[in-house]
């Protein structure tokens, strides 16, 4: 018998493909970015949909932002344990983190690490960030291309990575290293094979124990004090400390990078909202959460069903995997007038899925936008235009929604 | 209308006209009163309406329920007058309500 191949989605027109074999978790979809008329086929047709065979085994789709909503409030039905990636972890390499917890351990391990990134001490933040957005900016070169991602993207959430775990700033780009190995297999490019992957995480471990002891009893703000000193996390084994810190380095690193690079890529492909930031910087902090809205750095979040549950009008079974995808929720015309057009000054523009609802909230939320408000506000001081000149490459994830190129060219004022 | 006096971090003083059953978060929105993000929408889910009750209002205004609790249990500034004005439902027994408005929402 012939081996059955699925069919690629992204050779294929949304309109055409039988619903039940829609699978939209496919990266070439995302590496390619044409999932859009998918998750638009699924939220008119198939709002919660079931998709019988994948890359990562059965799994429900869940599209529409009020559905999305339902999940994200019901902790008790959806679980965010053992992991929340569509792609379940492996027997012999778990990594427990509090984002793949339910409470009572979630709550205790949350509250051990939140205060660093909550407002009060951002206020703190904000003159250290803005200092290196500058330095970062006027170091650009002018007059020819360069890749915004690597120069502006990574190196400004990099520093502020640093920053915020009081990590050795000439070893910084470990960091971005680490975060990458941490989202991708060998599958994305990213590492050769799933040995590399681990041998590089378990560095990254022993790096931090070393921090982490030196910390000990000590008094400070960074992460690493803050989780060696607590009592909800001091007692963490190797693995629950490595997997809190890909955590906060994930969290803090590629969602925001994405973010500001997405923002100039959308402002290029939409002139006459370029030209309304030109016109009124003073619109930057709306067209933030526009541009969070826009880019949804982290395309979806998993739940696993834990008692069965009805969710429009099909029947998610115990053990269910569930997959909430933002990406889809974030352009549900039921939810958000013109989803699919960006607009820096949207009403109510803080209404989007890409921070998550629930317990689970991205806990760096404020301080993701504070980073893309001081940047656009001194890029507007310094820059007619930055011009993107080639096509952008995207990342090969249905988790990770981003980029690793943007070529572009500065335009000074 | 029940009337509701919003006060800011900084002192400022917003007096709004409220319907009876509207929420105390809406009522703030619909009036232009800075300070709460209401990220949610009013569904509980996300802790930016928060607001702290003026004490001897609290009796009036109650404690906050199941799943508000978990939400505000994870705000690092949480008081224990604190709310999330989402929840409160404007009625005549609260005209004259007094809420103070945080530095921040979370």
């Amino acid at each position: 018998m012939a081996e059955l191949t699925k069919p690629l989605m992204v050779d294929l027109d949304a309109a055409d493909v039988p619903l039940a074999e829609i699978d939209v978790s496919q990266r070439e979809l995302w590496e390619q970015n044409k999932k859009y008329p998918f998750f638009k086929r699924l939220r008119d047709e198939a709002p919660v949909h079931y998709c019988q065979d994948s890359e990562f085994g059965p799994y429900w789709s869940v599209t529409r932002y009020d559905h999305i909503m339902e999940v994200e409030q019901n902790w008790q039905h959806f679980s965010s344990d053992p992991t929340i990636v569509i792609q379940d972890p492996e027997e012999d390499f778990q990594l427990p983190m509090f984002i793949a917890m339910d409470p009572p351990k979630h709550d205790d391990q949350r509250k051990a690490v939140q205060g660093v990134v909550a407002p009060a001490n951002l206020k703190n933040l904000e003159s250290t960030i803005r200092s290196r957005v500058e330095e970062i900016l006027d170091g650009l070169p002018i007059g020819e291309t360069f890749n915004w991602v690597d120069k502006v993207s990574i190196e400004l959430t990099t520093q502020m990575l640093a920053t915020l775990f009081d990590f050795p700033y000439e070893d910084r780009r470990k960091l971005t290293r680490w975060s990458d190995v941490a989202t991708g297999g060998p599958e994305t490019g990213v590492v050769d094979s799933e040995e590399q992957r681990r041998e590089e995480l378990f560095e990254c471990l022993s790096y931090f124990q070393g921090l982490w002891h030196e910390r000990v009893g000590q008094e400070g703000n960074d992460l690493v004090t803050m989780l060696a000193n607590s009592e909800a996390t001091q007692d963490m084994e190797p693995q629950e400390f490595l997997g809190n810190l890909v955590l906060l380095i994930v969290g803090g690193n590629d969602t925001t990078r994405n973010s500001i690079t997405g923002g100039v890529l959308a402002l290029n492909e939409n002139p006459g909202e370029y030209a309304k930031l030109r016109n009124n910087p003073r619109v930057i902090p709306n067209m933030v959460s526009e541009i969070i809205r826009w880019v949804t750095p982290l395309a979806h979040m998993r739940r696993t069903c834990l008692k069965d549950y009805e969710l429009g009008g099909q029947k998610i079974s115990a053990g269910d995997k569930v997959v909430m995808w933002y990406a889809s929720g974030n352009r549900d015309e039921r939810a958000i007038p013109q989803p699919d057009e960006f607009i820096i000054d949207r009403q109510r523009a803080r209404q989007h899925l890409s921070f998550g609802f629930g317990i689970h909230r991205c806990m760096g939320n404020r301080l993701g936008e504070m980073q893309l408000r001081v940047l656009w506000e001194e890029i507007s001081k310094r820059f007619h235009k930055v011009e993107v000149v080639g096509e952008p490459k995207r990342v090969p994830s249905n988790f990770v929604h981003g980029f690793t190129e943007l070529p572009v060219r500065l335009h000074p004022l | 209308m029940p009337k509701i006096t919003y006060i800011e971090h900084d002192g400022t003083e917003h007096n709004v006209d409220a319907e009876v059953g509207v929420t105390v978060m809406n009522a703030a929105l619909d009036n232009l009163v800075p300070g709460i993000d209401a990220d949610c929408g009013g569904e509980c889910s996300c802790a930016t309406c928060h607001v702290m009750v003026a004490e001897d209002w609290m009796p009036k205004v109650g404690q906050p329920g199941e799943s508000e609790e978990s939400m505000l249990d994870l705000n690092p500034e949480r008081q224990p007058n604190s709310r999330l004005s989402c929840q409160i439902a404007v009625s005549d027994e609260l005209d004259g309500l007094v809420v103070q408005l945080p530095e921040f929402q979370f």
